[in-house]
């Protein structure tokens, strides 16, 4: 039983198409790994029993995490926040609904820091979520319990949301592989919003191919998300394992300063990995990049107070006691159901759309994301990817940053411009530093996650990165 | 003393007639339980999203086009925040810096703008109050949260309270012709605002202006529009300033009271919905709107004036009101003997009866005029005629001759009858005799009675003026 919770998730698949194992042992392993998480990384868990799984499914009955913020029908999804307590909603995200088509059941919710506003899952309403490589550490975010929940091996695969660095960043903190799609690729119906032109679903796991075997099951035009695109073509999974002829750029403003010496270390040591494999490292310039963060910072606050505005106490959710008139229930309520760090973004926001402050705060952050973006198809003139370490340091301590939120916003500092953009980015996993996973982001023009996957799935294997502490443990 | 000119400019939101919501899959609401019209999207659930209606943009185009107005090539949805219990999500999805359709003209009344955005659903306030403050409790009813609504805002170009009762009914009869709205006002498919100042006349600066809200029908619209420019013009005259605010009209007092003074104006904080690409009509879009435009009101009271010759007021009659126009269209006859027929079939069956389903088929008006234009009948006779058509249906000839109502021509017979009601009605012949040619009307009624109407009266009285010899 132990060896059919080892495998990657294609590997499952292969093995429950080919009639070698069984679904149910699949679901009922997992469901107890989850049951028995210790590092609260789940939400909700199913307690129903293995439900019949059509074999030849592409994702072959391998049961699949999914972030608190997806609603799915009947299921509690209160997106971290105590203003969406035992909210269970009565239709299912299109994400969602496509990987169970896909024969991916849904094993459990995952915590996450409400709303998706956060860097480390300590903003959740339902307790902080633990890194499995180190308790006293957390594990990242905003999807740190997606991340958290595979790297422990209590799931063998998840999904979660990457808005600013959500995806990737807790990806790299627990050592495994996350996957920010081009913005558009994913249906975004059913996810709570956070900030609807940044927010992108994808898949975490343990290698490389079952990320592009996730994303390839959820991803694709939705007649219900006007941004949704069409992908140009279907998602493979990745062969390569060379980089003969791939030219990866090294932006200058995001590998070097603030960066950690041993997450620079263990990045400088995977360039040196890529050029054995054939790849060209030059430096390139993506001038407007260290603007990103206060851009991002004005945007995705601006679009949050907007789209939380519903969270009133009048229709679902949490609705504060005693109110005397409506003005005091919504204010009752809002005090009470959001944490400390949404109201700043929600004030943050409305400030930014204010009359009067609209150009100079919302109108100029549009306008640094359109350079930024200019930035980045200058240098796919030149790179077929940019690289950059995915997150400033490896995984800190809990409560270290919750007092400075400007420290805390840094942990994006590599993977916004990517989102500003609307450009896919991946992490995987390139080393240790302390004991603990480094992060390495590859970026690639928008649709381009084939090559992008392909030449993740090159340096992965020459990495040889060992993305299962439980194992060991 | 000071002359004073009203400026006026409207805004009116239409609910367009669309088979479902305007960013969701509900059908629309006429009068279902509270809340079953409803669903995950249009009731602001967390993660749903909007998608634009089709419908709802082929009909902005229609009315763009039909109007006049620009179409953009690429409008944007905006988001309007406000904090209310009628908007699920506490925005609005409007539009704001770039309308579906700009500028236009309808009638003598230049158009400022149409754009596109969702109703809000309906408060209802339990307690006496009947207002929020105060209220035991309030309950929402979110089937009509959704709707698509198109606003059309005019440039400030109409002067009298009259004109924009007009305007608005040409506007009215114009987007029923293009079908793509009830436009009820007293259902509140078609709601109107009135922006009101006034000024001194031959100034060319615009004054204060109010806004005037819940004029919900033509009557009230003039009668609040009245009562606001009188009131502006007490004020300036007594010296004193208009305070630019929003006054409801409360039709049963007539009176105007202030809702809310400009102070305490929302910041909406509009942005760009970024949960909706931009809106680009395709050339096919373009090409199906265009291909759906029927005439409209305004061309064809035109193209009666011209083509038939009409007076003004029966043709303005029979082109606002298309199911007339179309049945006069269809009577093969002398335009404005047609026209003057069609007035008296409306007036028999009444203005809102549908003349094609009527039994008087337009080849049986066109008949009957055919017999009283030869004199094969009076008019009166004619009339008679008619009521039977009305009644019965059928032949207007059969029906001359099983009632007997062809006329007597000029022969022997008449003059005979015409002898003998001078004989009987001395006094008057006298009169006449003696000049007074307006006398004979006792005469010419003798002679109607004793023929049962089928007397032409001009041969009557021809056959008078000969035998009196005058």
């Amino acid at each position: 039983m132990s060896d059919a919770l080892s495998l990657t998730a294609a590997a499952a698949a292969a093995r429950v198409r080919a009639g070698d194992l069984d679904p149910a042992e699949l679901w009922d392993g997992y469901r107890a790994r989850a049951a028995a998480d210790d590092h609260n990384a789940f939400t909700w868990v199913s307690d129903a029993g293995a439900a019949t799984v059509d074999r030849d499914a592409p994702l072959g009955g391998v049961p699949v995490a999914v972030k608190d913020l997806f609603a799915t029908q009947g299921v509690p999804s209160q997106a971290g926040s105590r203003i969406l307590e035992g909210y269970r909603p009565p239709y299912t995200a299109t994400a969602v609904e496509r990987l169970t088509a896909a024969g991916a059941p849904l094993l459990a919710k995952t915590n996450q820091d409400e709303f998706a506003m956060g860097s480390s899952t300590e903003n959740s309403a339902y307790g902080p979520t633990t890194n499995p490589w180190d308790p006293t550490r957390v594990p990242g975010g905003s999807s740190g319990g997606s991340a958290a929940a595979v790297a422990a091996g209590s799931a063998p695969w998840a999904i979660g949301t990457d808005t600013g660095g959500s995806i990737r960043q807790p990806a790299a903190l627990c050592g495994i592989v996350g996957l920010k799609p081009t913005y558009g690729a994913v249906s975004r119906y059913g996810m709570i919003a956070f900030a609807s032109s940044l927010d992108q679903a994808g898949p975490f796991t343990r290698d490389v191919t079952d990320a592009a075997l996730l994303f390839g099951a959820m991803a694709g035009k939705d007649k219900c998300d006007s941004t949704s695109v069409g992908l140009p073509g279907p998602v493979e999974l990745p062969r390569r394992t060379d980089l003969q002829g791939v030219r990866l750029g090294v932006p200058e403003e995001l590998s070097g300063e603030g960066i950690e010496p041993g997450v620079l270390a263990s990045f400088t040591a995977t360039l040196d990995l890529a050029r054995e494999l054939g790849a060209t490292v030059e430096p390139c310039k993506l001038p407007h990049a260290p603007h990103a963060l206060s851009a991002y910072y004005l945007i995705a606050p601006a679009e949050a107070s907007s789209n939380l505005a519903r969270y009133d106490g009048v229709r679902y959710g949490f609705r504060a006691d005693g109110a005397r008139d409506l003005l005091h229930m919504y204010t009752e309520t809002r005090e009470q159901g959001f944490g400390a760090e949404v109201k700043r973004r929600i004030m943050l926001g409305t400030y930014a759309l204010s009359s009067g402050y609209y150009d100079a705060y919302y109108g100029r952050a549009q306008k640094v994301r359109t350079l930024i973006s200019r930035d980045f198809d200058t240098a796919w003139e030149r790179f077929d990817f940019v690289v950059t370490p995915t997150a400033p340091s490896v995984a800190f301590a809990l409560g270290a940053k919750t007092d400075d939120p400007l420290a805390m916003y840094l942990n994006d500092f590599c993977t916004v411009p990517m989102s500003l953009a609307g450009i896919p980015g991946i992490s995987i996993p390139s080393g240790l530093s302390e004991g603990l996973p480094v992060g390495f982001q590859l970026a690639g023009p928008a649709f381009s996650e084939n090559a992008l996957l392909d030449a993740a799935h090159a340096l992965e294997g020459a990495i040889g990165f060992d993305s299962a502490p439980w194992r060991t443990a | 003393m000071t002359q004073w000119e009203p400026v006026i400019g409207l805004e009116i939101h239409v609910q367009l007639d669309t088979r479902t919501k305007m960013f969701c899959g509900c059908a629309l609401s006429f009068g279902e339980p509270p809340n079953s019209r409803t669903c995950p999207v249009c009731l602001g659930l967390p993660g749903t999203l909007p998608v634009v209606n089709a419908q709802a943009v082929h009909f902005a185009l229609m009315m763009g086009m039909a109007l006049g107005c620009e179409i953009a090539p690429r409008s944007i949805f905006h988001r309007k925040n406000y904090f209310y219990p009628d908007q699920a999500k506490n925005y609005q999805i409007s539009q704001y810096d770039i309308p579906i359709c700009s500028g236009g003209r309808l009638g003598d009344v230049r158009l400022h703008r149409i754009h596109l955005e969702e109703d809000a659903a309906k408060l209802v306030h339990l307690g006496e109050s009947g207002r929020i403050h105060g209220a035991d409790a309030s309950i929402v009813d979110y089937n009509r949260g959704g709707t698509p609504l198109c606003e059309i805002v005019t440039e400030p170009d109409i002067h009298s309270a009259e004109q924009a009762r007009d305007w608005l009914n040409l506007l009215r009869v114009t987007l029923r012709q293009l079908g793509v709205s009830d436009v009820n006002m007293e259902e509140g498919s078609l709601r109107c605002d009135a922006n009101v100042s006034v000024r001194p006349a031959g100034s060319t600066e615009l004054g204060t202006k109010t806004e005037l809200k819940n004029m919900n029908s033509f009557r009230y619209l003039e009668r609040g529009v009245t009562a606001e420019i009188e009131r502006q013009i007490a004020l300036l005259e007594a010296g004193e300033p208009v305070v630019q605010e929003t006054l409801h009209f409360d039709p049963a007092s007539g009176r105007l009271s202030s809702l809310r003074s400009k102070e305490e104006a929302h910041d909406y904080r509009y942005f760009p919905e970024p949960d909706l690409v931009p809106l680009v009509p395709t050339e096919d879009m373009i090409g199906a709107a265009r291909a759906a435009l029927p005439e409209l009101p305004a061309d064809r009271e035109a193209r009666y004036l011209a083509e038939f010759g009409l007076a003004a007021d029966p043709a303005r009659l029979l082109a606002y009101e298309p199911q007339w126009g179309d049945y006069f269209e269809r009577v093969d006859a002398d335009g404005k003997a047609a026209a003057n027929w069609v007035e008296q079939l409306r007036a028999r069956i009444g203005a809102d009866a549908d003349p094609a389903a009527s039994k008087v088929t337009p080849q049986a008006l066109a008949q009957l005029i055919g017999l009283v234009g030869e004199r094969t009948i009076n008019a009166g006779a004619g009339r008679q005629v008619l009521d039977a058509l009305v009644a019965e249906g059928g032949d207007p000839a059969a029906i001359v001759e099983r009632e007997g109502l062809g006329s007597m021509g000029g022969g022997d017979e008449l003059a005979g009858v015409v002898a003998a009601a001078i004989a009987a009605n001395g006094d008057a012949a006298e009169k006449v005799r003696g000049g007074n040619a307006k006398a004979m009307g006792p005469i010419v009624g003798f002679v109607m009675r004793e023929t049962k109407g089928r007397a032409d009266g001009g041969e009557v009285g021809r056959l008078i003026r000969e035998q009196l010899g005058v």
